[in-house]
């Protein structure tokens, strides 16, 4: 199982074999927006803070921007999901990923919830 | 029993309009009045609305008029028209319109009554109609892709300004406008870029635009001078910095000219107007803004896209409505919702008929009088500065423009008058071989010395250069090449009206949409030439028809609201907005007060008015609303008191966007003014105020009405719309002007006003004409009778629908306003059953759905207005019991979950196509689910459009190109 943690804007972020933060959006995010059809990713290379707006996600009834749970730099985004935005709603939490970015600062993770503290805070905010 | 005298008042049939516009008779009213267990009408005010909100009307809207006095006023009105043969140019042009559109479309209420397209199902005439221009647009610029239109040109490249900020990649702030630009659309950007804080520079892009470190860069094409100028060393200037080209460009120049697209334009906009729709005094005509397919999700306005339908067939839809701006609340860029329908319909229809042979003649035509004109002024030793021309050039005559444009008037004939020394002189499609000789009579000092048109023409080469020429073809699609003969033309026009839902078939019961009756006798003046020909820059005394009009129409609104003066230049609602909030800015800014830039907006306000907030520069505070709907006003209190001296405003709808008559309304106004702010109300729910309150008296500042909902301009399936804004006295000074027009706000401060904000100085002034006509029919009884009746309709519906569905909100006494919301959450849960699924269900009981799920998901605002009478409200109510019987069955088990009559609504006639009859009900539950429906059964043209297709298989043009390159 990997150690996905979550923000209270409904990313979540895991530490992969490189070091680098993979970034979604939760399962229930996608099942909130509904069938996605749009992604739009940023640049490669581009530093990002905190809670910044980096991406966009539209599904048949709501575009929503996707703010990052920690800060650092991109270094990679899923490309795939260009052509196959439906990937998020079918894997929210594995082929569905956004980017990844190399962390500048490794301990804002820890600021995070884990997947049980995430369901509880998704169960007292619905 | 003796039989009494009738009074003649009764028999002069004087108040005759007031009964043909409100749906009920006397006896409907009082069924439904016992219904609801109510005595009389006045009882629904006292029940249903606070006493503190009633105030009573003047005196001077009294004496209601039939309909026969409005028609002789009106005609009265014209004769102070005078239309001249108006060579001024600048985005205006006299064109025809084919009388087969005229009788079919602009006449037609299957074309004007329509609503905005949201119900693919039963709307695919007009969104083929609208993919149409698209195809038109895309076609004439040489773009990829074009929207269903925008206002007007100006705005439209306010927008492009917008997008192109969005789009640059580099953190450039300034924007680079042609000086050879419009000037009204100059003038509409400068207004749009202050809040954001652009630098607007206008110079000359050709020599300067390096200079400047730009994120954009517009260029006029043909310039407003008539100068056509390659366009490509600009395009390529801005490239090398990153920067987005715009091109607002003459629709039917490109027709002879190299369309911008060819010099790599990033994004190109106009107007349509040339293309058969009247100039109307300003309006209304449909902007087109065209663009490459990578920036399509950027694109402002609405989009039509092709999808498929759930049989495979393909289908029509308003596509990726989730990128629309107003969606995006206080991230939008841009507040533009809504766009010009009818009259971009209109133009698509123009270039179908005219096909790409016909506007080659007329543009060919247009050309080719200029080329004879000026090149006989050459000869004639005049200083004609323009080089290369399409239809308009410039004419210098030192020190003599006034003079020349005099004589030119006395010939009934308008030329633009640049400045002292220059002139300006346009034709059009109007322009005649008689009117160039009498042209040239002004600019000949003896007979002998005029125009010898043939000899002329004779002589005249090509005076256009080669590069400057199309060399594409056009229209080369089959929808532009059929119907060409008016046999044809009358029948596409007709079998795409058939394939619509519009007030001429049954009641479109949509939520805060007020689709109330557009009476005939309203719609008269758009048809008489001498408010429809009017150029909207002709001298004023040329307008003083109009001007009367606009006039009485402000005093009439000052009298309905309470507000001491009105702008008519917002061509929407969402433009009043915007329009509103400006003043408010400009005018806290006058009294020292510009730190004043937080504006409250309730949860529960539709996503406009965030947008429009952020447009105007202010910072945004969402305030809270309690489970009633209402505002709650202890968050408000909180919100206020953290930062009082930045309080500048509160946008509230009232009645609130839940249908209900917000007890604490005079409370929230006196809190916010308390504190220095400024209540901001959106009318868009006005049809429950008029006759019984105004809200310039119960604490609004500002307000704007939407005259397209409660003064009963038509719909257009989308447009024309119009959103004055009305304010109190001290607003007034600020109110928008125009740079081409003079005292257009005669109240305006020497400080400036907050600019202009459209084209055109009045906005969409021909439609006002319909307003004017309402009022002036309904007058003070008849505009209170309508208000109890949209509210007796209203709380009718509500109460029969309420055994079988839960109304969700209630004001005092358990009524609603003049809409109610029945809440489907429940049910979803239970059964499964979406919104979606009741609307499209309806579709098979013939009626159109009401509001989906606004301003509660799940729910369905349903708002009956005046116009309807209790039969038609009966038959909608007992369709919804059926489809509540229906959604039983499902609950019950006798109905399976997934196929049932709901989920494979609506019923398309190919089901009959198939071997055998599968479907777990019969044919007559699907079809005819409801006796009388066979009286007029209406067949959709499609099956349920699929959404998730559309969006994820973007296709933007006509269908059938393949078939005409192979």
């Amino acid at each position: 199982m990997l150690d996905l943690k979550y923000s209270t804007d409904h990313e979540w972020v895991y530490i992969d074999a490189d070091g680098n933060a993979v970034i979604g959006i939760s399962d229930f995010a996608q099942q909130e927006l509904g069938d996605i059809v749009y992604v739009e990713l940023p640049e490669t290379g581009r530093e990002v803070s905190k809670d910044e707006e980096v991406a966009v996600v539209e599904s048949v009834k709501a575009a929503s921007d996707v703010k990052m749970p920690v800060s650092g730099t991109v270094v990679e985004i899923n490309a795939t999901l260009t052509d196959s935005p439906e990937l998020i709603n079918s894997a929210p939490e594995g082929d569905g990923w956004f980017l990844k970015l190399a962390p500048a600062n490794p301990d804002e993770l820890n600021e995070l919830m884990d997947a049980d503290s995430y369901a509880k805070f998704v169960e007292s905010d619905s | 029993m003796l039989e009494q005298k009738a009074s003649l008042d009764w028999l002069e049939m004087r108040g005759d309009f007031v009964r043909r516009h409100i749906g009920p008779d006397r006896t409907q009213i009082d069924e439904m009045l016992e219904y609801l267990g109510l005595t009389s009408l006045e009882e629904i005010i006292t029940k249903a609305v606070p006493e503190n909100i009633l105030s009573r009307q003047g005196e001077s809207l009294k004496e209601n008029i039939s309909e026969r006095a409005v028609l002789t006023y009106l005609r009265k009105l014209r004769e102070r028209n005078q239309v001249c043969n108006s060579m001024i140019g600048m985005g205006y042009h006299g064109t025809i319109m084919p009388q087969v559109i005229k009788r079919n479309v602009l006449e037609n209420p299957g074309w004007y009554t329509a609503y905005t397209p949201y119900q693919p199902e039963i709307s695919q005439g007009r969104l083929e109609a609208l993919l149409n221009f698209q195809q038109m647009i895309t076609d004439l610029t040489a773009m990829e892709i074009a929207n269903a239109s925008l206002l007007d040109e100006s705005t439209a490249a306010a927008e492009a300004m917008m997008m192109s900020r969005r789009l640059c990649k580099t953190g450039a702030n300034t924007f680079f406008v042609d000086r050879d630009c419009h000037p009204q659309t100059i003038a509409v950007i400068q207004t749009r870029a202050e809040p954001f804080g652009y630098e607007v520079v206008v110079g000359d892009p050709w020599c300067e635009l390096d200079q400047h470190d730009v994120f954009g860069v517009i260029v006029q094409y043909p310039g407003s001078s008539g100068e056509v100028r390659d366009l490509q060393p600009v395009i390529e200037t801005a490239h090398a910095s990153k920067a987005l080209a715009t091109v607002a460009a003459d629709l039917l120049s490109l027709v002879l000219l190299k369309p911008p697209g060819e010099s790599g334009a990033d994004v190109v906009v106009g107007s349509s107007q040339r293309f058969g729709v009247p100039m109307g005094y300003g309006g209304p005509h449909a902007a087109f803004f065209a663009t490459r397919e990578a920036f399509i999700r950027s694109v402002p306005g609405r989009i039509i896209g092709v999808s498929r339908d759930d049989h495979g067939a393909p289908a029509y839809r308003m596509t990726l409505q989730t990128r629309e701006q107003h969606i995006r609340r206080e991230k939008a860029t841009s507040n533009i919702c809504t766009s010009q329908s009818l009259l971009a319909i209109i133009a698509g229809f123009y270039a179908i008929y005219h096909g790409p042979v016909g506007l080659r003649q007329i543009a060919g035509r247009v050309h080719r009088y200029m080329e004879i004109f000026a090149e006989w002024l050459r000869v004639k030793g005049y200083d004609v500065q323009t080089q290369v021309y399409f239809d308009t050039v410039t004419l210098h005559v030192r020190g003599k423009a006034r003079r020349y444009a005099a004589h030119a008037r006395e010939q009934n004939i308008n030329l633009r008058i640049i400045d002292k020394d220059t002139l300006g002189i346009s034709f059009d499609e109007t322009t005649t071989r008689q009117l160039l000789k009498k042209l040239s009579g002004i600019f000949s000092k003896t007979e002998e010395e005029q125009l010898d048109i043939l000899q002329m023409d004779e002589k005249l080469g090509q005076t256009i250069p080669q590069q400057f020429l199309r060399s594409t073809r056009i229209l080369t699609h089959p929808v532009f090449n059929n119907y060409h003969s008016e046999t044809e033309m009358m029948r596409y026009m007709r079998r795409l009206a058939r394939k619509d839902i519009a007030l001429d078939r049954a009641m479109i019961p949509l939520g805060s949409c007020t689709m109330k009756l557009n009476a005939s006798v309203e719609l008269q003046a758009l048809s008489y030439r001498e408010f429809s020909a009017m150029h909207p820059f002709v001298p004023l005394e040329q307008a003083q028809g109009y001007m009367q009009l606009i006039n009485e129409l402000e005093e009439m609104l000052c009298e309905l609201t309470g507000f001491d003066a009105f702008s008519f230049q917002p061509n929407a609602g969402s433009q009043g907005e915007y329009a509103g909030l400006l003043v408010i800015r400009k005018y806290l800014a006058s009294i020292g007060q510009s730190q004043r830039t937080l504006c409250l907006i309730p949860a529960s306000a539709h996503g406009t008015n965030p947008a429009s907030a952020r447009m105007a520069g202010l910072d945004i505070l969402t305030v809270r609303c309690d489970e009633n709907g209402n505002v709650d006003i202890e968050d408000l209190n909180n919100k206020i008191a953290k930062d009082p001296d930045r309080l500048a405003a509160l946008m509230i709808t009232y009645p609130s966007t839940h249908g209900v008559y917000e007890e604490a309304f005079r409370d929230i106004c006196d809190l916010v003014h308390d504190h220095g702010g400024l209540v901001y109300l959106d009318g868009a729910n006005f049809n429950a105020l008029v006759g019984i309150s105004r809200p310039g008296v119960i604490g609004a500042d500002v307000a704007h009405l939407n005259l397209h909902k409660t003064f009963a301009i038509p719909h257009g399936g989308g447009g024309p719309g119009a959103g004055p804004i009305g304010v109190r006295s001290h607003l007034a000074p600020f109110l928008p002007d125009h740079p081409v027009v003079d005292d257009v706000n005669p109240d305006a401060s020497k400080d400036g006003t907050i600019g202009t904000i459209s084209a055109a100085p009045w906005g969409s002034a021909s439609i006002l004409s319909i307003s004017w006509a309402y009022i002036a029919m309904m007058r003070d009884a008849g505009l209170k009778r309508a208000t109890m009746v949209a509210l007796l309709n209203a709380n009718y519906i509500a109460s029969r629908l309420s055994d079988h569905y839960p109304i969700l909100y209630k004001g005092k006494n358990g009524m609603v306003a003049h809409e109610c919301i029945i809440d489907l959450r429940d049910i979803k849960e239970q059964t499964g059953i979406s919104v979606d699924d009741v609307a499209k269900r309806l579709v098979d009981f013939g009626f159109h759905a009401p509001t989906m799920s606004f301003p509660v998901a799940d729910t369905l605002m349903i708002e009956p207005t005046e116009s309807e009478n209790k039969r038609e409200l009966d038959r909608f109510c007992e369709a919804m019991i059926a489809i509540r019987g229906e959604i039983s069955d499902i609950e019950s088990g006798v109905m399976d979950r997934d196929n049932n009559p709901l989920k494979n609504a609506p019923h398309h006639q190919s089901l009959f196509m198939r071997e055998s009859w599968d479907l777990p009900y019969s044919m007559e539950k699907a079809f005819f689910p409801m006796p009388g429906i066979n009286e007029e059964k209406y067949w959709p043209p499609v099956g349920r459009v699929d959404n998730l297709y559309g969006d994820r298989h973007l296709f933007c043009s006509c269908l059938g190109m393949d078939s005409e390159s192979n």
